[in-house]
């Protein structure tokens, strides 16, 4: 694999209620970013990519997010991504809202 | 005002059962999402960066109490209790949940609503003056062509799927105050020399990342042409425009390559082919329209009791001074209720202060209401002997800021916040931009001046127009926000001029203040306006103020 593979988590909206959310290593879809799946390496990134575009029952507009090694877990790396794990900044709306310690 | 017939919600409910099933079949799986998205974008609804959205569609603005109220209900039952009035004069709500949609869409449809075509490449909601029907300087009353051209447009078999998105606009005064020359297509009501009224028709106007000014293609057109008139527009557009690029797929773009010359021409055939077809039906609906658009009964009655508590009340004073605009008749006035409260988001409001909105205009306001693209709301008709009252009631539910017109009347599109397409966030700047001046208390020693923040290219927050303009960019996976200055969304239309490199995030507000100082020292004397002061000047001394020696280099 190229040594210039930035890692990624695979993350889309929930089909029903539109909520961010992220593929965990058990195939799950959860909605905190640290409890996603970090993904390393460039072929296993698109193996888990195809596997939640199938997911159309589940999930819309999945894709694949820059995200780094964090504590406890991986952490976003673009400000678009941080908002996404977060909810707005001008309501205390959306995960923020609904999760304890959605630090990012 | 328009009431729904049989027929709209015939057609509404038809509408809204279809969706209900295809949302039904979206979820068990009969629908994948890419043929499940084009449907849920026809009915307005969207998938943004934390939930989906539902964009209403309020045609021209104009709303009673009753659908105010019905918006509040919406708010609170589905949604997280507010709305946001956005710059088409739309409400959007930021919440639902998509098993839920098909319930709101039947909640709206009581009261004559819908979200048909606030979303997708059709003709969308007509907007207009928001003071319509009550300013004391326009022509007629521009909504009954509002209303006759939404119905024509609403479903029509031939505009469902266009190149790209159709924005009409529609005014009958001499101010423009729905932005007319930024729309795709605007109609204007005017008089002739000979004293006739009819339409100006101005086409291929348009903000976004290729802003221009619409131009005449037609400076005086009969009452009966309008209809075949835009519809011939509308069909040259649909075929000579482009498809191969959405970013060239506006009729701006389709006008600015073929020239007027071609597309004046090709409009001019068309319409010699499809006017026999119009056997005048059309205008026997307008003067329908106009009837339901009548003024409403003026009350009178003594003044004495406004004039008292204006002299006694500094508060009412400074709001009546700021939020009122004259009315035609001179007993009344039209009261801008400001959706701006310092360090609120623009454009936002809760379902408390929608329904307070709701009694105030059923009580005091002939049951009128109405939302401006600059995201307040309007009191079109208030005697003025109601107004103490109506402010007492106001600010019960903080809706009496008096900042129309002034630094902290932000329009801020919502941004990074809410939008998928955002690029950098607007609502913090326009909050921060209006507590930063609420707090140095110069809010109306600086006078008149708007600021537009747009969080993309897009520029749904009309940046281009602004005095001062504010877009906000990703650069190298940062906010960075560049200034425009000297645009002007009046009938005076003016792009905005790039004044340099873009600011950070943490930079942006310093530099506005800067800049909003600097004016302050620069203008002849306090009645000389930032834009009038910018005028005189040009952009020279306001580049310095905003750019100090050395400061170039690190704002890059």
């Amino acid at each position: 694999m190229s040594s210039t593979f930035l890692p990624k988590v695979v993350t889309a909206n929930d089909l029903t209620c539109g909520d961010v959310v992220y593929l965990s290593a058990d195939g799950q879809w959860v909605r905190r970013h640290k409890d996603a799946e970090l993904l390393l390496d460039a072929a296993h990134a698109a193996m888990r990519l195809n596997f939640a575009e199938a997911q159309q029952a589940l999930v819309v507009g999945a894709y694949l997010a820059d995200a780094v090694k964090g504590d406890g877990g991986p952490s976003p790396v673009h400000f678009r991504e941080v908002f996404r794990a977060h909810g707005p900044s001008n309501l205390f709306h959306g995960k923020q809202s609904e999760q304890k310690n959605v630090s990012v | 005002m328009y009431q729904y017939n049989d027929f709209d919600t015939g057609f509404v409910r038809a509408r809204n059962a279809q969706f209900r099933d295809q949302v039904a079949r979206r979820i068990d799986g009969s629908l994948t999402e890419d043929e499940f998205k084009p449907l849920r974008l026809m009915n307005g609804l969207y998938l943004q960066l934390h939930a989906y959205m539902l964009r209403v569609a309020i045609p021209y603005g104009t709303l009673d109490s009753a659908k105010m109220r019905q918006l509040a209900m919406i708010a609170d039952r589905w949604d997280k209790g507010y709305g946001h009035f956005t710059t088409r004069q739309n409400v959007q709500y930021n919440w639902p949940s998509l098993v839920d949609v098909p319930d709101m869409l039947d909640a709206l449809q009581e009261v004559g609503m819908h979200a048909i075509q606030t979303s997708g490449n059709t003709i969308r909601n007509v907007t207009s003056d928001h003071f319509a029907g009550a300013a004391a300087n326009e022509i007629e009353d521009p909504r009954p062509i509002a209303e006759l051209l939404r119905q024509w447009s609403t479903d029509h078999p031939e505009f469902q799927f266009l190149g790209r998105k159709f924005k009409i606009a529609v005014g009958a005064s001499t101010n423009d105050r729905a932005v007319l020359k930024a729309h795709d297509l605007a109609v204007r009501v005017v008089r002739n020399a000979a004293g006739d009224v009819g339409y100006e028709i101005v086409i291929g106007g348009g903000l976004g990342r290729t802003p221009m000014i619409g131009q005449v293609i037609v400076g005086f057109l009969p009452r009966a042409d309008l209809l075949p008139y835009v519809e011939a527009v509308l069909s040259v557009y649909n075929l000579l425009g482009r498809r191969d690029n959405k970013y060239k797929a506006r009729i701006k773009i389709t006008l600015h390559e073929n020239g007027m010359h071609k597309f004046r021409s090709l409009v001019e055939e068309r319409f010699a082919l499809i006017k026999p077809e119009f056997s005048g039906r059309d205008q026997v609906l307008l003067m329908r329209f106009r009837e339901d658009f009548a003024s409403p009964k003026f009350t009178q009655a003594p003044l004495g009791d406004y004039e008292a508590a204006y002299e006694k009340d500094p508060v009412f004073a400074s709001w009546v001074d700021t939020n009122l605009a004259p009315h035609k008749n001179p007993d009344y006035a039209i009261a801008t209720i400001s959706l701006k409260a310092h360090g609120q988001t623009p454009g936002d409001a809760s379902s408390d202060q929608m329904r307070l909105m709701a009694d105030v205009a059923s009580e005091f306001s002939h049951d009128e209401l109405r939302i401006s693209h600059e995201q307040n709301v309007i009191l079109p008709h208030v005697h003025k002997s109601y107004l103490p009252a109506v402010h007492a009631r106001l600010k019960q539910v903080g809706l009496a800021t008096a900042n129309i017109g002034l630094i902290s009347d932000i329009i801020a599109c919502p941004g990074m916040d809410y939008c998928a397409l955002a690029t950098a966030r607007s609502i913090p700047v326009a909050q921060q931009i209006a507590t930063r001046f609420d707090a140095l208390k110069l809010e109306h020693d600086i006078g008149p001046l708007k600021i537009k923040i747009s969080g993309c290219i897009n520029a749904c927050g009309h940046h281009h127009v602004g005095h001062i303009g504010i877009l906000g960019l990703d650069r190298a996976g940062v906010e960075n926000y560049q200034i425009t200055l000297g645009g002007d969304g009046t009938e005076t239309t003016t792009i905005g001029t790039r004044t340099g490199p873009g600011f950070s995030y943490a930079e942006i507000i310093p530099a506005i203040e800067r800049l909003v100082l600097g004016y302050l020292d620069l203008r002849q004397d306090k009645h000389e306006t930032f834009i009038e002061a910018y005028r005189r000047l040009g952009a020279a001394p306001f580049k310095a103020v905003l750019y100090p020696e050395g400061r170039v280099k690190n704002a890059a």
